[in-house]
């Protein structure tokens, strides 16, 4: 591995941001486990960052190896985008069985987030996917590691600590066609949205929420389910960019609010059904690039909790409390999800997941703050992928199996070469 | 298969690129280079991408013997075969000026080595009476520069090599492409100051597809190079002779 570049870089969030010497390695024998792996810096806050030390971009690490269009079976260097593999396998009737809200993160970021999508009340996490990968140890050498040894408990969900994953074989499912048959509801109030998406018996199921309603509205929304597809979609144009940050004022609460109601309204009250391509309903926000840059210099953070199916109506307080800061955004997605998780640091528990995207502004980090611990007393957790301002005493109550994970941590990675901003600040890694 | 295409120096990033647009759209493919195992890696890529038939060839522009096996790779190609050129070598100016026998290994990779198999496939392709040759010359050839004139020597060679080619071919129905990327980032320019203007693998990729499919014969993958090099050209050499780029 060739020497490296100090750049600044930041999560998705832009919130923090992180200055780190990182190698970019062409060739899977060319990786050296130096530092934390870093693929598409999707993740909102601190995953990704390495403030002062190394790390090792993955993005040059994007060949697939094998695709076997009988079994449904694909192998890809680590580094590969969920978009594109999605592109490739669905033109051979097959797709990721788990694909989360955008495109670009990586294959590699999917297993060290062992993300979730929308369809995770039947599907599972991606993990649960994974048929198994090559890992490169920070102590020197590189195994193949299987579902069901204690490495691969570790490594999934296991924010890159276990070592350099460079390549995985993941299991697809069928996919019929390149669209998704869509149907959207509008939703009046929280107790609708909830009843909605726990009765919903469709593979693919989520709830934007109308996170500026307040009082009888609350909870309000508009509930997608959808499945897989054969058919002809509308296509649209290009792809459009944001150039620029935007300037403070575009998403100040009564432009929010005006768009809400009117994304909203868009649905008629009957509902409607179409046929839409896949990407549009995978990954909705990546049809505009650089989106992050909505929220101006300052950026954003994106708070995402789940809490068990008897305390969903704590995530209705949580929202209240939100909208009545005035920090709600047009982001705010409502979820079902299983019991299905495959790592000992996974974030899905059977419950309700709220997610809600909030401008970086003063008062931003102490809410999220707040958020988080009425998530642990509730029984739940937050999603470390979106994490930047949870306390790390509440940690360990939401993740029991902390303590475990930091045993395997603690052996693959002695020197804690794979140390992350994230990792540091909840103290993820020292024992108590 | 409608058609095929031959990549010279198979594991550069703007072949990599290019190689990866063409298997997406299910062509042929016969990739040549030296790295017989990274060019496995990619040629499996490929594969899994849609494209046909992908050949690895051992190909090495300082060893006319590899040509061979890759003018019989042409004469069994199916649908139309074309042939895109990436290779050549740029060391350090400082290192050529420490050792002048650097000289003629940088000509060969860049200009004789490739002229010399282009040479052995023109008629082929003359007799087929279709095809394109793109070749990836540099803007490092539209003047000599004090940073890197023998790479720039080579290239300027190379791209008199192709005008010439063009003329030559395009009598025939072959079409002649040249290509002057600019700056592009790569593995040999990772880590150093950004250059202006500077473009992706991909960018040179999506050019030169759109510059065949117009049939174009000179493209600047970054168009303001071409404005950048028209005044560099027309600086008077007196006044040339004292930059420093």
């Amino acid at each position: 591995m060739t020497g490296g570049a100090e750049i600044r870089y930041s999560g998705w969030g832009r919130a923090l941001s992180a200055k780190a010497t990182l190698a970019r390695p062409e060739r899977l024998s060319d990786i050296v486990a130096l530092g934390p792996a870093v693929g598409g810096r999707r993740s909102y806050g601190d995953a990704a960052l390495n403030d002062g030390g190394m790390a090792v971009d993955m993005r040059r690490l994007d060949r697939i190896i094998a695709f076997d269009i009988e079994k449904g079976e694909i192998e890809s260097e680590a580094g590969i985008t969920l978009g594109d593999l999605a592109r490739v396998t669905i033109a051979r009737g097959w797709l990721p069985a788990v694909l989360p809200g955008t495109g670009h993160a990586t294959l590699g970021g999917a297993i060290a987030m062992d993300v979730h999508g929308k369809n995770h009340h039947g599907a599972g996490s991606f993990g649960q996917h994974v048929l198994g990968f090559d890992l490169i140890s920070p102590t020197g050498g590189q195994r193949r590691v299987k579902p069901g040894q204690p490495l691969f408990a570790a490594t999934m969900g296991g924010l890159g600590q276990t070592g350099i994953v460079t390549s995985a074989r993941i299991k697809l499912t069928h996919a019929p066609g390149a669209v998704v048959a869509l149907r959207e509801r509008r939703v009046a109030d929280w107790a609708a949205h909830v009843a909605a998406l726990t009765e919903a018996g469709d593979s693919y199921a989520v709830g934007w929420i109308d996170a500026t309603a307040q009082g009888r509205d609350l909870g309000r929304g508009i509930v997608e389910t959808a499945e897989l597809s054969a058919g002809e979609a509308r296509r649209r144009g290009g792809r459009p960019n944001l150039p620029f940050d935007a300037p403070r004022l575009a998403l100040s609460a009564p432009i929010v609010r005006a768009f809400n109601a009117a994304y909203f309204h868009r649905v008629p009250l009957a509902g409607r059904d179409r046929i839409v391509p896949y990407e549009a309903f995978f990954f909705p926000l990546d049809a505009i690039g650089a989106w992050n840059r909505l929220y101006g210099h300052a950026g954003f953070h994106q708070f995402q909790c789940v809490v068990p199916p008897a305390a969903a109506d704590g995530l209705r307080d949580m929202l209240a409390e939100i909208a009545a800061g005035g920090f709600a955004s047009p982001l705010a997605v409502l979820k079902r999800m299983g019991p299905g998780r495959a790592g000992m640091m996974s974030f899905p528990m059977e419950g309700l997941t709220l997610a809600v995207d909030m401008p970086n502004r003063t008062g931003v980090v102490a809410l999220i703050a707040r958020l988080s611990q009425q998530a642990a007393d509730l029984g739940g957790r937050v999603y470390l992928a979106k994490d930047s301002a949870a306390e790390p005493a509440a940690l360990d109550t939401m993740y029991p199996e902390a303590a475990k994970w930091r045993q395997a941590v603690a052996k693959a990675d002695p020197a804690g070469r794979m140390v992350t901003d994230l990792v540091r600040r909840l103290k993820l890694r020292e024992t108590a | 298969m409608t058609e095929t295409w031959m990549i010279l120096g198979a594991t550069s990033g703007m072949a990599q690129a290019l190689t990866r647009d063409l298997a997406t759209r299910g062509a042929g493919l016969i990739l040549a280079g030296r790295k017989t195992a990274d060019m496995q890696a990619i040629a499996a890529d490929a594969t899994a991408r849609g494209a046909q038939a992908v050949q690895v060839l051992t190909y090495d522009a300082r060893d006319n013997a590899t040509c061979d096996a890759l003018v019989a790779a042409a004469e069994a190609a199916a649908g139309t075969f074309n042939l895109a050129v990436f290779v050549g070598s740029m060391p350090q100016q400082s290192a050529i000026d420490a050792d002048p026998d650097l000289i003629a290994g940088t000509i060969t990779d860049s200009l004789s080595g490739p002229a010399h198999l282009i040479h052995r496939l023109a008629p082929l392709m003359e007799a087929r009476g279709t095809g394109v040759i793109v070749g990836v010359g540099s803007v490092a050839g539209d003047r000599g520069r004090l940073s890197n004139y023998v790479y720039g020597a080579a290239k300027a060679g190379f791209a008199a090599y192709l005008s010439g080619l063009r003329n030559r071919m395009a009598r025939k129905g072959v079409h002649v492409m040249t290509v002057k990327p600019g700056p592009v980032d790569t593995p040999m320019t990772y880590g150093l100051p950004p250059m202006p203007f500077q473009t992706s693998p991909e960018k040179v990729s999506a050019a030169i597809l759109h510059g065949v499919a117009r049939r174009r014969d000179v493209i600047y993958v970054a168009p303001i190079w071409r404005l950048i090099m028209m005044v560099i050209r027309a600086l008077p050499e007196a006044l040339f002779k004292r930059t420093r780029f």
